[in-house]
């Protein structure tokens, strides 16, 4: 069984995923922010690829993934730090990256990538559904990789319910109409939107992601959905910290987490 | 017309819309109003009678004589410099500012370049009273000084795009940005025919007025409709599809991209495409475009601002893979001297993008009796300074 699967059946509630841009703030980081998190507890780890134009992304992944670009971060580069990832962890990895990379990357050779150092799903914003029935359904579905698709406010109920159908794994939650970015508070109508999505009783869990920040965001996120994802918060922390890595990971989960 | 754009948004393989669910209700609400929209009759008044009144269309097809003794060819120019603030972008922010009224938006973003499609919007906002901010890098904000003014003049917050190379690409970027962030109240207008489906098409109606007007213009003053050659620069591709669109099914009219090949083709400082480009995804288009093994984008250059983007339309790229287009790349100094050559021997200004489409008759291949219409896309007052430099060095 996929690993993010098992996570979802043991864990029903307050499910951290922490983002990290791959090659950030050292090219080598990879390994040692993998197994910091994971001894801190995180319960799902989604790898960023960077890319030159993440139009998904606010001003601190974006500028991570430059910097990790400039410190020569590449797929192939990145494959190979995963590539024994496997015996020391069995945490839930996801990559998040854009279809182009994907693409030119060549998809089946990808996909075998990824199967072969043990990654279980893909975050790819900007992959319509459309596209993604009529060109990699097939492909990823044989390759037991689930594919995670985005819901916002703006989704309509009937569009939400054909995503639940496609995708694998857990729905990402876009909890505001904006780019990634850690902003500090959960609106009125974000709430509202929270909740009629819980009421749908959707088959996929979800996580809230987008402006999760802290321990009380954390919460709210974890009182309407399985849990939440963390990125531009962690990345902030991390390049705040380069050198004290590992201890410093453990705190901000502890803060997040609030014990 | 097979060259048109099919029911998912492609020309063959190339065009779609690819991108993040944060903005498909903004792209569906678009997709299924614009055309039913563009073809009511009181958008077309008002927009018929904003070209004619405000904008100063048609604008002349003028046989360039002594340009044309010069190359031994018959060269009509299209005189898009002639249309109010001085290109051919205006043409397609008119269309698009009726099309957001119509849609109940009250805030215009767009992104720009050489700040012709900055100023072509600000320009409408402040003819509707909308308000309006632009995206823009902070590169071209340097270079293109003149139009940063005029935009602030008209009202509109120019904001600076700070990542990546600091140009049109990275402004594009941060417009859209600027869309998923307000998905509710705001409208973008694209300045080309780049972005997801349906912006390429939409883009491309709004600025066919440009062939339609050349054909009873050459039926007029040459007998025919048809002219041998039609040539026209490529940044995004937008004056170029206006000049191609009423001759797409004309196989026997020739059309030529011309791109900028800024310091060479094979310097490491260019923006042509169609030569270094392979297919890919940018700004939601799947088109031809430059970028590295890994799928990263390349950061482009060129001397003219408005041609230094690493993509191309996904209806260029479908001519140019069809063999329906043929493409010629121009060097910073090719471009320079056809703007000084165009200047002295006709005494027209041309914006540097346009003098890409004037260098390119050196390596044309082409009849004496040919008819030549090359698009004149925008005056040359922003790139004084530049031109300037130039006449001192
Ligand atoms: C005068 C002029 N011509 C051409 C262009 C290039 O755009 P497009 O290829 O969309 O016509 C620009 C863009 O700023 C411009 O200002």
């Amino acid at each position: 069984m996929n690993r993010i699967d098992q996570m979802f059946q043991k864990k029903k509630g307050e499910i951290l995923n922490i983002y990290f841009t791959a090659g950030f703030p050292e090219l080598n980081d990879t390994e040692e922010i993998i197994l910091a998190l994971d001894r801190a507890g995180v319960d799902v780890i989604e790898i960023g690829m960077p890319y030159s134009d993440p139009m998904a992304d606010g001003p601190t992944i974006q500028e991570s993934g430059s910097q990790a670009l400039k410190n020569g971060m590449t797929l192939d580069v990145l494959f190979n730090q995963l590539k024994v990832i496997r015996s020391k962890t069995q945490i839930p990895l996801l990559f998040m990256g854009y279809l182009n990379q994907m693409m030119q990357y060549g998809v089946d050779r990808f996909l075998n990538a990824c199967v072969a150092v043990g990654i279980d799903g893909l975050i790819i914003p900007d992959l319509p559904v459309d596209i993604y029935e009529l060109e990699l359904q097939e492909k990823i579905e044989k390759s037991g990789l689930h594919i995670i698709f985005l819901i916002t406010p703006q989704t309509s109920e009937a569009r939400v319910k054909k995503i639940d159908e496609l995708a694998g794994g857990f729905i990402y939650m876009v909890s505001n109409a904006s780019i990634t970015g850690a902003k500090s508070e959960i609106t009125n109508a974000q709430l509202d939107y929270f909740a009629r999505i819980n009421a749908m009783n959707l088959k996929n869990p979800r996580l809230i992601g987008f402006g999760i920040s802290n321990h009380q965001t954390f919460n709210q996120a974890c009182q309407f959905a399985q849990g939440a994802i963390v990125g531009s918060a962690f990345i902030k922390h991390i390049s705040q910290h380069g050198n004290a890595l590992k201890n410093s990971i453990q705190e901000f989960v502890s803060q997040l987490r609030g014990n | 017309m097979h060259y048109s754009v099919d029911g998912r948004g492609f020309y063959g393989e190339f065009g779609g819309a690819f991108i993040p669910e944060m903005l498909h209700s903004n792209i569906e609400e678009l997709k299924s109003r614009y055309l039913e929209i563009m073809e009511e009759k009181d958008f077309q008044d008002e927009m018929q009678q904003l070209l004619k009144n405000y904008v100063g269309r048609p604008t002349p097809l003028y046989y360039a004589k002594r340009l044309s003794l010069h190359f031994n060819a018959h060269i009509y120019l299209k005189r898009e410099d002639l249309n109010h603030t001085g290109a051919h972008k205006i043409n397609n922010t008119i269309g698009q500012i009726l099309l957001a009224k119509r849609l109940g938006k009250s805030r215009i973003i767009a992104e720009t370049g050489a700040g012709q499609h900055g100023v072509a919007t600000a320009t409408v906002c402040a003819l509707m009273g909308l308000e309006c901010i632009v995206y823009m890098g902070e590169i071209d904000i340097a270079r293109q000084a003149p139009n940063v003014s005029r935009m602030k003049m008209l009202g509109a917050k120019v904001v600076p795009a700070t990542s990546g190379s600091k140009t049109l690409k990275d402004a594009t970027n941060e417009a859209i940005r600027d869309w998923i962030n307000n998905p509710n109240d705001t409208h973008y207008i694209i300045g080309s025919v780049v972005g997801p489906h349906p912006y390429p098409d939409m883009v491309a109606r709004f600025q066919s007025v440009i062939s339609e007007e050349m054909k009873w213009q050459l039926k007029e003053q040459t007998g025919s409709e048809n002219p041998d050659i039609i040539m026209a620069c490529v940044g995004g591709g937008s004056n170029a599809a206006g000049a191609y669109y009423h001759y797409l099914d004309e196989d026997q009219v020739r059309l030529v991209a011309v791109e900028a090949a800024g310091l060479g083709v094979d310097s490491g400082e260019s923006a042509a495409t169609s030569v270094l480009g392979t297919k890919g995804i940018i700004h939601g288009s799947r088109t031809l475009l430059m970028q590295t093994e890994d799928g990263q984008i390349i950061e482009p250059y060129s001397i003219s601002a408005g041609l230094d983007y690493p993509g191309i339309g996904p209806l260029h790229a479908h001519l140019i893979d069809t063999g329906r287009a043929e493409a010629i790349s121009i060097t910073d100094a090719e471009a320079l001297e056809a703007a000084f050559l165009l200047t002295r021997l006709e005494g027209i200004i041309p914006a540097l993008e346009s003098a890409h489409a004037f260098a390119a008759m050196s390596y044309l291949k082409y009849r004496p009796e040919d008819v030549i219409v090359i698009n004149l896309s925008g005056r040359g007052d922003k790139d004084l300074s530049t031109y300037i430099k130039k006449m001192e060095s």
